[in-house]
């Protein structure tokens, strides 16, 4: 029986939605309150000190967080309410770049790239998914001898570029990136960044990246969003987050120790 | 008053934890055994865990086996002496070997080396974050993680008890042919002689319900590991002494129900 797909919104309506989020771990309130929406085809940053609940963020919109109130929208479809089951084809229109790469130790790189297209409904023959991998590899820059390799085996930035094309391979319409030059050099990090810029671009693809490195918010971001304590407190496009005098805004692009926000958390 | 409450609260409270504890495996353990029948089924991960937990686990298992075999002819051969009865050693071996030895000495091998070894490497991948990515692949972490591990488990113990079981009565032969002065043909008569098949079908039952509670226990104390490198090494540790505890109980209630009447 052919898999009926839940009937789409309409074009202009936001691609994904939180409003009121909220989300706390015991009496620690991480989310308090998200309200931010992110336009179909938008690249939005997300930006905010280390345990603001950035990660937090994007993990209730990927259901691997339960939110305690407030709605999540993905394509105009609730997905705080939706079971793993019935989430499965949402996930298979998403991609997902975590911090630390998140490759599977036991599997080689071309294999983890291929991962969906040697499992489950859209299971491809291997040679096939083996070629796929490679050419997404290859469009990250990494050749076929690293996709024959382990993942503890390649650098830093190497496991970033395989877990970047793995998030691709799908040809996601929406992409989520968790803090992408975290613990990278600043030539890789700039190497990730244009990168992910690139793609998003070429694929059209919404994308929501979290990160605290001002870098990556002037070369991925269309438009900006700050978290700070548990709120989006601010919002806009790059050029207006340089021009606006919101005094968090200001300290944190200025890298202040002195301001409004606490440099002790 | 206060100090009886305060006792009873401070009774209480770890026996809470307990019942927790064992309502969150019984409910991990059934979710684990449903996936087995309800497909997918990884096949791939399931032959990459049978070779794994099974055939790497053939050196412990075996050397532990025939030095137990070898220990145990010792002993009955040096206990029977006191009421003449040294005759008595291929079969009390034997007995040993199938019904209890070989396949708990095995098991508490087996624990040790695979229990910790998957509740340590599904810990590092829950920190890693690679459990969350797989649920972001559309990927059920419990079909693709602990499912073919349980199966592998399952199938494989039985496979490797039977072996422990022929190296253990080959360790209790050596003994008794080269150091207690039975006659080859004599000792290896009285072996069969003395075989009978529920022996042999109740150690690989044990084996394979050995093989479920390794596994599980592995898998539950890695899915459940806390952060960092003490979280893990807390995950491996408990999933050792839990798998080693719930073998014990499990043989002791697998003997009565098998042997009791």
């Amino acid at each position: 029986m052919a898999e009926t797909s839940p009937p789409k919104a309409a074009p202009n309506s936001p691609m994904i939605e939180w409003r009121d989020a909220q989300k706390r771990f015991g009496a620690n309130h991480v989310l308090r309150g998200v309200d931010l929406e992110v336009a179909r085809g938008e690249s939005c940053v997300v930006i905010g000190g280390s345990g603001t609940g950035k990660s937090v963020l994007i993990k209730t919109a990927l259901g691997l967080l339960k939110p305690d109130g407030g709605e999540i929208r993905i394509d105009g479809r609730r997905v705080d309410q939706l079971s793993e089951a019935a989430r499965v084809p949402l996930m298979n229109r998403m991609g997902v770049l975590f911090q630390g790469g998140a490759l599977f130790d036991s599997l080689k790189v071309w294999e983890n790239v291929a991962f969906r297209k040697l499992r489950g409904a859209g299971r491809k023959a291997l040679a096939e998914a083996k070629e796929a991998a490679i050419e997404k590899l290859r469009r990250v820059g990494l050749g076929p001898d690293a996709a024959e390799r382990y993942p503890a085996e390649l650098s830093g930035g190497m496991q970033k570029r395989a877990a970047l094309a793995r998030a691709m391979m799908a040809d996601p319409e929406i992409l989520f990136v968790d803090e992408p030059t975290a613990g990278l050099d600043p030539i890789m990090s700039g190497v990730i960044n244009h990168l992910i810029r690139e793609i998003v671009t070429e694929s059209g693809a919404t994308a929501v990246t979290i990160t605290h490195d001002l870098s990556t918010l002037r070369t991925v971001a269309d438009k900006v969003a700050m978290l700070h304590q548990g709120r989006i407190i601010w919002q806009g496009s790059v050029a207006e987050a340089d021009a606006d005098p919101n005094p968090y805004l200001r300290q944190f692009l200025a890298g202040r120790a002195e301001g409004p926000i606490e440099a002790v958390r | 008053m206060t100090r009886i409450l305060a006792f009873l609260a401070a009774l209480g409270r770890p026996v809470l934890a307990l019942c927790a504890g064992v309502g969150r495996f019984s409910l991990f353990a059934f979710g684990a055994f449903w996936r087995l029948f309800a497909p997918p089924w990884h096949l791939r991960e399931f032959w990459r865990q049978a070779l794994r937990i099974g055939y790497f686990s053939l050196p412990v298992v075996g050397f532990t086996a025939i030095f137990t075999g070898a220990a145990l002819a010792l002993q009955i051969y040096m206990g029977g002496a006191r009421f003449n009865a040294e005759q008595v050693v291929p079969s009390i071996v034997e007995i040993g070997i199938l019904r209890e030895l070989g396949p708990v000495l095995g098991a508490l091998m087996v624990a040790g080396r695979v229990s910790a070894a998957l509740a340590a490497e599904i810990g590092a991948m829950r920190v890693s974050e690679q459990i969350d990515a797989l649920r972001t692949l559309s990927t059920d972490p419990m079909r693709y993680l602990t499912a073919p591990r349980l199966a592998a488990g399952i199938l494989t113990m039985p496979l490797l008890i039977l072996v422990a079981d022929s190296l253990g009565i080959f360790g209790g032969y050596l003994v008794g042919v080269r150091r207690l002065g039975f006659q080859p043909d004599a000792y290896l008569q009285a072996t069969i002689a003395a075989f009978q098949w529920i022996d042999v079908v109740s150690g690989l039952v044990k084996a394979a319900v050995f093989g479920a509670v390794i596994t599980l226990m592995g898998c539950y104390h890695g899915f459940n590991a806390g952060r960092g490198a003490q979280g893990v090494g807390r995950a491996a540790t408990n999933a050792v002494v839990g798998a080693s505890a719930l073998i014990l109980v499990t043989n002791y209630v697998l003997t009565e129900l098998f042997f009791g009447s």
